[in-house]
């Protein structure tokens, strides 16, 4: 495996309430290499996203990383402001949003969008930047993109739209894109469309990829790692297939249960019991352990240790131990 | 007799500009088919779940079966009586009485200025029927607290949420329940308990489910029969054995395989083609020749119509 692009080193996401401070990231790490793409999922609230927007600088305060270490490319990061962050997004992270309309501006025609991101960030003249745009394009997929560069966003259907984004993000070769649940808000056939371009563009440039789902079929199909999250933690991390057939905690155990699958017919579901903590309200010790079957009373005093085994890890006293189904 | 009887429903919007601008840019009045010509049963104490794409017209049907919409053409039986033509008052009521809705999105779908027992007795109340203690019981059978009655909305999550519009709906002691996306807006470990909280409740009330969905692993764990729509038009129905195990209209074939599955790891398959065409000039003859790998002439000629094959109907001219 190839040098990181993006090592996250214990990161702490804090926002101060009136009812104490909440943390919706808290003490997670991870690396993702060149050509890797690594999914994130969890629930609504288990803090992927706001990992994600802590990496590109995009935290609205309150919310602040109160600890830890991002680094992008062998630079720190997250003490960046103003100018070096503006530079730092775009030029070396892209970001691809799960709504595609809102994060194209209405008013611009798209060349003209792909071409304003490429002189902010690129050492290229204007007649070059359009070249590109055309060629960027058309990379993606979209037909007649010579004439398309002086469409507006509305002119576009939803998967087209999650196109231009991606060329967008793409556009000035950055070392990393961070998607946030790119194909939530697109139909089975236009996400199978996207998630297909996506692998093969960051496949083919080296491009390292976050990316964020609550989907686990988006998940085995794209991804290379996964790391399981939790109210803010890592519950669990690892390649995609050892998580998935042979989850280590039992949170990946039961959401794994839970998702309806085609061999397991008309059987009742799992069903975790309870819901997801509330982050002004979270248990003692492991987070997990009022919803876990298998908490103990070391579970409700301490948070699980992390486990490393291999390739993977995870954050709990009492790992599952199954054999990985070949 | 089955509960519910289709026949050739068709809705048809009047999505036209206003009077003046036509008059001013000189165009054509506009009609967009949002349900074309679908014709299906649904037979008692079963789920049919109806699987499309976004604007594949199932939120449509589901509405003209409740009485939101009228039908454009065609018609909606239930045992027996047409609620769009039906004059006799006291039927109409009768009818009205047997069906209820749950909505995709339970954060607008939930009065917020009401306390959950008036919510949930509301469907019992505007029929002055007698509500004492009804909503603490419902309440209890859909996984809740009796004390919950008199909480707001908004003191709920999503899951729970969903579970009052359960129990909202089951307050009138419906047959037929229309279920719009119930979980899509839920985290998975959370649609798993309202699942298989639904299945309870049919099996315990002998309740009829009009399933509506996007998510195939969903559809397949849920329904007893599936109508599979695309562009208005319903292009495949089997049950879920024979739609999953062999689909026959190259449509249901595409999304099948578009749709990510765990257990398919890395795989990589070239992704479909095309996308939903516009429905206000739909394609001429079969609504999917122009992404159909199995196209012929006559496919953008002729509409085909609903035949049996193998245990499912398909309205295809190649499938074999």
């Amino acid at each position: 495996m190839s040098a990181a692009v993006l090592s996250i080193r214990d990161l702490t996401v804090e926002i101060p309430t009136r009812h104490g401070i909440l943390r919706p990231v808290n003490g997670v790490s991870y690396d993702i290499a060149a050509g890797e793409v690594l999914g994130v999922v969890g629930e609504s609230g288990a803090g992927k996203s706001m990992a994600g927007n802590a990496v590109i600088g995009l935290l609205s305060p309150p919310a602040h990383i109160a600890k830890g270490e991002i680094w992008v490319g062998g630079t720190r990061v997250d003490q960046l402001v103003g100018e070096d962050m503006r530079r730092l997004r775009g030029k070396e992270i892209g970001m691809v949003f799960q709504d595609p309309l809102t994060s194209l501006n209405p008013l611009l025609r798209i060349g003209d969008q792909l071409t304003e991101t490429m002189l902010a960030h690129l050492d290229i003249s204007r007649a070059e930047a359009e070249k590109r745009a055309v060629a960027a394009l058309e990379e993606v997929g979209i037909p007649g993109a010579a004439e398309r560069v002086g469409s507006f966003p509305h002119e576009f259907s939803g998967g087209m739209r999650q196109r231009v984004v991606i060329a967008l993000a793409l556009c000035a070769e950055p070392s990393l894109i961070i998607a946030d649940e790119p194909t939530t808000a697109l139909d089975v056939s236009v996400q199978a469309q996207i998630i297909a371009l996506l692998k093969k563009l960051c496949r083919e440039r080296g491009t390292a990829v976050m990316l964020i789902t609550h989907d686990m079929g988006v998940i085995a199909e794209a991804a290379d790692r996964v790391a399981v999250m939790y109210a803010g933690q890592l519950a669990e991390l690892g390649p995609v297939r050892d998580v998935l057939t042979a989850p280590h905690h039992p949170y990946t155990d039961g959401l794994m249960g839970s998702t309806p699958l085609a061999s397991r017919g008309k059987d009742r579901l799992h069903q975790i019991p309870g819901a997801m903590p509330r982050l002004d309200a979270l248990p003692e010790g492991c987070a997990f352990h009022p919803r876990c079957p298998c908490a103990q009373d070391r579970c409700r005093a301490s948070p699980g240790p992390r486990i490393e085994d291999g390739a993977g890890r995870v954050a709990c006293w009492f790992p599952m131990v199954r054999e990985a189904v070949a | 007799m089955a509960l519910v009887d289709i026949r050739n429903l068709t809705r048809i919007f009047d999505v036209s500009k206003p009077w003046l601008n036509r008059v001013v840019e000189r165009r054509e009045k506009a009609y967009l088919t949002a349900v074309s010509d679908v014709s299906f049963e649904i037979a008692e104490r079963t789920v049919y779940a109806l699987v499309g794409e976004s604007g594949s017209g199932k939120s449509t049907i589901g509405k003209m079966l409740v009485g939101l919409l009228g039908p454009s053409k065609g018609a909606v039986e239930i045992r027996g009586t047409d609620l769009a033509r039906e004059t006799d008052a006291a039927k109409v009521d009768a009818v009205r009485r047997d069906i209820q809705m749950i909505f995709q999105d339970p954060f607008a779908s939930l009065n917020p200025r009401w306390r959950v027992r008036d919510i949930i007795v509301e469907p019992v109340a505007a029929r002055g029927g007698d509500t004492e203690g009804m909503a603490e019981r419902l309440l209890e059978q859909v996984g809740l607290s009796a004390r919950d009655a008199g909480k707001f909305p908004h003191e709920f999550s999503g899951g729970q949420r969903q579970r009052i519009c359960i129990a909202r709906a089951l307050a009138s002691e419906p047959k037929l329940i229309v279920c719009d996306e119930p979980t899509s807006a839920l985290d998975v470990s959370v649609q798993a308990q309202v699942l298989n909280l639904m299945s309870d409740l049919k099996d315990e009330f002998g309740l009829t489910y009009l399933f509506i969905s996007h998510d195939l692993t969903v559809v397949q764990h849920m329904a007893d029969r599936i109508g599979v729509l695309y562009l208005g038009r319903l292009v495949e129905e089997a049950g879920p054995d024979a739609l999953f195990d062999d689909p026959k209209h190259p449509y249901t074939q595409m999304l099948l395989a578009a749709a990510p599955q765990l257990g398919n790891f890395g795989r990589e398959v070239p992704p479909p083609t095309g996308e939903i065409p516009d429905p206000i000039n739909p394609p001429t003859g079969c609504a999917y020749h122009p992404r159909c790998p199995l196209a012929a002439d006559i496919c953008s000629q002729t509409r085909p119509e609903m035949r049996d094959l193998r245990g499912a109907r398909v309205a295809c001219h190649m499938a074999e």
